[in-house]
């Protein structure tokens, strides 16, 4: 008898929590399906444009599913029938090139910021974080004339220079060099390491993370750009794979089926990049809430 | 002894002129690239607002406010107005409730999290261009995937007798009163993985502490919602109304691709302030007219974001 008592309290005690781990269980299970849902919802335009990608052009028309027969030919009608090799070209130099001067530049203007004493310092700190408050649309116009007065249009240079400096970034790497402590920087200076030497050699293997993050954003961000290349890349050997895609309605007379392989070949090339540095993706959203 | 005082006091002060001396060879790149690519543009857009566009400057004849007068009476600028407004108000609180709710199902969910968050992002990345033609594919009034479906499902619902429960094809880019809605629909689809990722971010940053205590209490799951998880919220509310508002107010890859036989069509239902701009600059070589659009973004985007700012920093006082 006196045995059982605690069993008996701990079924009182089960009985009082098990509405709540019900709950609590309904609630994870639900929420297991709902996510599901979603997620197929996320997904079904990448799957419905990779399938269209590899339909003939007469089963893009019909109403099926799945292809009757996968075919390439797509695929090989995009890279050797128009000049999207071009444009993919044009896209790697424009966001390697933009994504170098980024990070050296960024990471130099965070690193004086954070690190050196100087006169005006909050004010132009805060003169580079004001341009942020500035939509793109409202320089694009300035930066026209100013291509056109000076020959940018249609060159690499036109392409890339509003992206060299970016604000966003000059923040990001602000925010790691404040991390650093000053000691570290003085100690080096009564070493002897030069000016360039401290942020080159000291600080500047400290930053990686951030470094990291920065580097995904502006690749990805001028992968993706659209408004100023369209602008200022107009002849077809300049076109980005953006503007080059948009102008291949009138190219191909909405053959959806080339679009859909030309679309997958932009997008492709970016999940790949995701899914290698999900991470830094991530938490770069999260402390910048920028995507480039 | 003496001398060393003075001395080491001109050293030092030598080494803080050092210093700044540096600070300013390593901005000098930056400073004219701000001043010049930056800030110059920005101030050129007011000043060339204010005269009519030619290449020759000598050949702009000044209009003063002449462009903003006509602003205030241009229907198709007041369509682009009314429309951009209508693509905040509808995608930002959408994805946000959408993205609060997925944070906080991943939240519950052990197995799985990282996975599902990354098919969630996914879309914020990709280019915008690709993701509208995309869409505009599944849109498509003939041949789209969403159509097909909507008569499949017809098909299988006059097998029970219940055609009344179907719903007929639409024009989804084409129709006035549904072609907004649709591109809206593609923007909260592609800004989703943000909310969920800043949300999620937001939600691990809550001690779990507060849950408990607050549930021997006896509060109530949605107790716990209310009082706890959306007030400690608040900052991560604010960054996300802010950020995603400003995107909405500058939306136009999305639009310019998705209906490009006919962009920001029908009618203008879809049209927005950027793409006005872009139509007015590069379309009708109207630069001035355009530069004054913008200016009036730029007013508008600012006056939002104060006003905001405003709002929800208030309460977080409480």
């Amino acid at each position: 008898m006196i045995a059982s008592e605690p069993t008996v309290v701990r079924g009182l005690r089960a009985a009082e929590a098990a509405p709540r781990r019900r709950r609590a269980n309904l609630w994870v299970g639900l929420s297991y399906v709902l996510l599901t849902v979603g997620a197929l919802a996320m997904v079904f335009p990448f799957l419905w444009m990779l399938l269209s990608s590899f339909k003939p052009y007469r089963e893009i028309l019909s109403f099926q599913i799945l292809p009757e027969r996968f075919t390439l030919a797509n695929y090989v009608e995009v890279v050797t029938g128009t000049a999207f090799p071009q444009w993919f070209l044009n896209s790697l130099i424009v966001a390697v090139g933009t994504t170098a001067s980024v990070l050296f530049f960024c990471a130099l203007v965070g690193y004086v910021l954070a690190t050196l004493k100087f006169p005006y310092k909050n004010l132009i700190f805060i003169l580079i974080l004001s341009t942020l408050m500035v939509p793109t649309e409202m320089l694009v116009i300035p930066w026209f004339v100013m291509s056109a007065e000076y020959g940018w249009v249609n060159t690499y240079w036109g392409l890339m220079f509003p992206g060299l400096i970016p604000g966003f970034g000059v923040f990001l790497m602000r925010q790691f060099f404040q991390t650093l402590p000053r000691d570290l920087f003085d100690a080096g200076r009564i070493d002897g390491v030069s000016e360039f030497g401290l942020f080159w050699r000291i600080g500047l293997p400290l930053v990686g993370p951030g470094l990291a993050a920065l580097g995904i954003f502006a690749f990805i961000g001028n992968w993706n750009a659209y408004l100023w290349p369209l602008i200022v890349g107009q002849r077809p050997e300049m076109r980005t794979i953006p503007v080059g895609i948009s102008n291949f309605s009138g190219e191909a007379a909405t053959q959806w089926n080339l679009i859909m392989s030309a679309s997958s070949l932009a997008i492709v090339p970016v999940l790949i990049i995701f899914l290698i540095f999900q991470k830094q993706i991530i938490e770069g959203v999260v402390l910048t809430g920028v995507k480039g | 002894m003496t001398s060393t005082q003075p001395e080491r006091r001109r050293r030092s002060l030598s080494l803080a002129h050092r210093e700044a001396l540096w600070a300013y060879i390593f901005l000098a790149i930056p400073i004219v690239f701000y001043g010049f690519i930056r800030f110059w543009p920005a101030l050129q857009s007011f000043y060339l607002s204010l005269f009519t566009w030619h290449i020759d400057p000598a050949q702009r004849t000044f209009v003063g406010l002449g462009y903003y007068r006509e602003l205030l009476e241009n229907p198709v600028f007041h369509q682009a107005l009314r429309n951009t407004f209508q693509y905040a108000v509808i995608t930002v609180p959408a994805s946000m409730a959408l993205g609060l709710g997925i944070a906080l199902m991943l939240q519950a969910v052990a197995r799985g999290r990282s996975a599902f968050r990354a098919i969630y992002f996914a879309p914020y990345i990709t280019p915008a261009v690709a993701v509208a033609w995309v869409w505009g594919w599944m849109y498509n009034y003939n041949y789209g995937i969403i159509n097909t479906l909507l008569i499949e499902w017809y098909v299988f619902l006059e097998r029970f007798g219940l055609e009344r429960l179907a719903i007929d094809p639409q024009r989804f880019l084409t129709d006035p009163n549904l072609a907004l809605f649709s591109v809206a629909v593609v923007v909260i689809w592609q800004q989703l993985g943000f909310q969920v990722v800043i949300f999620l971010a937001g939600l691990q940053g809550i001690p779990r502490i507060y849950y408990e205590a607050a549930r021997i209490d006896g509060a109530t799951p949605w107790d716990l919602f209310r009082h706890v998880t959306l007030p400690l919220l608040n900052p991560v509310i604010v960054f996300s109304v802010v950020i995603t508002t400003i995107n909405a107010l500058q939306l136009f890859d999305q639009i310019v691709n998705i209906n490009f036989t006919d962009q920001g069509g029908p009618l203008n239902r879809t049209l927005s302030i950027a793409l006005y701009m872009y139509q007015e600059a590069f379309g009708r070589a109207r630069l001035g007219y355009a530069a004054a659009v913008t200016v009036v973004l730029f007013a508008i985007i600012l006056v939002v974001t104060l006003i905001q700012l405003r709002l929800t920093q208030r309460r977080v006082e409480y």
